[in-house]
């Protein structure tokens, strides 16, 4: 399978900040790829100069085979580029955006629309509807079919999910799905880490450096040591408890649970379970459940990522 | 009202022309509570959030918040909330110092306390030699533990999070889970949004807005009993979108 992205050494600066600090990945025809970080990682700027709309300060990078810094009038018709920002007309319908961005590329919604259909089947009730009123499940939904409707060969979506609700945001990862299967290469970005796992393979995203690539599976697998789950009614209590033991290495609050992984590595998970357990129950707490749990991607980035960039004097207490 | 009660909410109603927001919404929430109120897009959260903040008037119904009613006294709920989000909370033009200066001449703080309670925070924060930065020139974490600080500046009763922690990365987003806890027993009421399921199972008790109306609420325990789910995302999928109605026929309405 051919590469539809190939990024080599790309370092992009703003002033004195370095928003992407030296990425090289490749993405192949056909994927459904996902950067994952937090905001200020450099999703934005990666994507924007994936989408022809800044130059890399350093290094390069290849589109569908095209350079996309000299390539870039011939590539802008192949691609289909959201933004993470709202960008559309909320003064015009729902109807009204899509045929101007279908005009914008010589096309009409008519030709088009067997390829939107399964997206724009969801909006058609509400084509009448101002875009700057609709939710913002259905703004992101228009946003995509606004993006599509020139029928691109990859698509880039930044942060597409950001602010949406857990279910718009499940739906939205279904049309995705859909699009892939389609045979679309899409490209895109999230804060969200248990999105990861909707994606072919991800990118950890953190300062502008890429933390790892793999499939999701592989990311969460990477974790390099046994990860503990501990399960507690007075959960706060206990995660305070497991700060002042002895050998904690990390412990996080994880859902209803706190993840826990301990300084030793050359200690047998069994014995790491049983001697957790014996210091909690030293501290008078009871109903506990402590058990062995497979990392998640999100796991694999907080052990990654290092520590909180500093600013003041020390690192906080909190 | 109970004196342990911050919020109490009863038939809670706001309408825009023939479109019910918010409908009938009753709940109570007490003091020093961790208190998650979810929702879809467009459930009516914001407007609900809005009524309990004093910044818009119901169309029928009844709420306190810190015991001022919200219909005659939203002035006085202003002074008595703090109130953070993730799309606004500090000016980045002006320096960290500047912002807490700024929140504490809002809130009516005398120049001593001002003085006091930076000094404290700053401390606190391990932001004392950043004191002079510009905001806009921290990174978006540190800004997110230094608004909730800067929300709490004028010890109010309670304080809105409105998506506090989104974007923010994975480490900085359990501490600042922390400050929260740590704002909480010390009493402060905390009533907090967000789309982080996880960080739903972190409050006390959590409430899930469907269409205008809540449509479970209760410790996150007892509503995935309730629906027997294993996580909190999995009710708020069976409440947001009931089993195979086309999601498109209610979806669309602004939120």
């Amino acid at each position: 399978m051919s590469d539809a992205v190939v990024v080599q050494d790309v370092v992009k600066r703003f002033g004195a900040a370095t928003a992407v600090a030296g990425v090289s990945l490749s993405i192949r025809s056909g994927e459904l790829f996902g950067f994952i970080g937090p905001d200020g990682a450099g999703k934005t700027t990666l994507f924007r100069i994936l989408a022809t709309l800044l130059v890399p300060d350093e290094g390069s990078a290849r589109v569908l085979g095209e350079d996309v810094v000299k390539a870039l009038w011939s590539l802008r018709m192949r691609i289909g580029y959201m933004p993470g920002r709202f960008s559309l007309y909320p003064d015009l319908s729902v109807e009204e955006n899509l045929r101007f961005f279908a005009s914008v590329f010589g096309t009409t919604i008519a030709a088009e629309r067997e390829r939107i259909a399964p997206i724009y089947s969801q909006l058609e009730a509400f084509k009448e509807r101002r875009a700057g009123a609709l939710s913002g499940g259905m703004k992101q939904k228009l946003a995509l079919c606004c993006a599509l409707v020139h029928r691109p060969e990859i698509l880039f979506l930044d942060e597409p999910t950001t602010g949406v609700d857990a279910v718009s945001r499940r739906e939205f990862w279904d049309l995705l799905g859909d699009l892939k299967a389609g045979g679309l290469t899409a490209v895109v970005s999230t804060p969200y880490m248990d999105e990861a796992d909707r994606c072919d393979r991800v990118a950890l995203i953190q300062r502008g450096r890429l933390l790892a690539v793999d499939t999701p599976d592989a990311v969460a697998r990477s974790f390099d040591r046994p990860l503990i789950a501990v399960r507690s009614q007075k959960r706060h209590e206990t995660l305070r408890a497991l700060r002042e033991y002895q050998n904690t290495n990390t412990a996080y609050p994880f859902g209803e649970t706190i993840h826990f992984t301990d300084k030793r590595t050359d200690v047998s998970v069994e014995s790491l379970q049983a001697e957790l357990r014996t210091f909690l129950e030293s501290r008078g707490f009871r109903d506990l459940d402590v058990k062995p749990t497979p990392p998640t991607v999100e796991d694999t980035f907080m052990a990654r990522m290092g520590p909180i960039e500093d600013v003041g004097e020390g690192t906080p207490a909190a | 009202m109970t004196g342990d009660a911050s919020i109490v909410a009863k038939d809670l109603t706001r309408r825009f022309g023939s479109f019910v927001a918010c409908d009938r919404i009753t709940f109570d929430v007490r003091k020093g509570e961790v208190f998650g109120f979810l929702g879809a897009n467009g459930a009516g959260k914001t407007t609900a959030i809005r009524m309990l903040t004093g910044l818009l008037s119901p169309s029928s119904g009844q709420a306190t918040v810190a015991g001022h009613d919200v219909y005659t006294e939203s002035e006085s709920i202003k002074r008595h909330i703090g109130y953070m989000s993730q799309r606004f909370s500090l000016y980045e033009d002006l320096t960290v110092a500047e912002n807490i200066r700024l929140y504490g001449g809002i809130y009516d703080l005398s120049d001593q306390q001002i003085r006091e309670r930076t000094d404290a925070m700053l401390s606190r924060l391990g932001l004392r030699d950043a004191a002079g930065n510009l905001v806009r020139s921290i990174p978006l974490g540190w800004r997110q533990k230094l608004a909730f600080s800067v929300a709490l500046l004028h010890e109010p009763r309670i304080v809105f999070l409105d998506e506090p922690t989104s974007g923010v990365d994975p480490i900085t987003r359990r501490q600042f889970w922390e400050m929260i806890y740590q704002a909480a027993s010390s009493g402060t009421t905390v009533f907090v949004t967000t789309h982080y399921m996880d960080e739903a199972e972190y409050c006390d008790r959590i409430s899930i807005m469907v269409a205008g109306k809540i449509g479970a609420i209760g410790t996150p325990t007892e509503l995935k009993k309730q629906f027997g789910t294993e996580s909190v995302d999995e009710v708020f999928v069976r409440l947001a979108r009931p089993a195979s109605e086309p999601a498109a026929a209610r979806r669309g309405d602004g939120a």
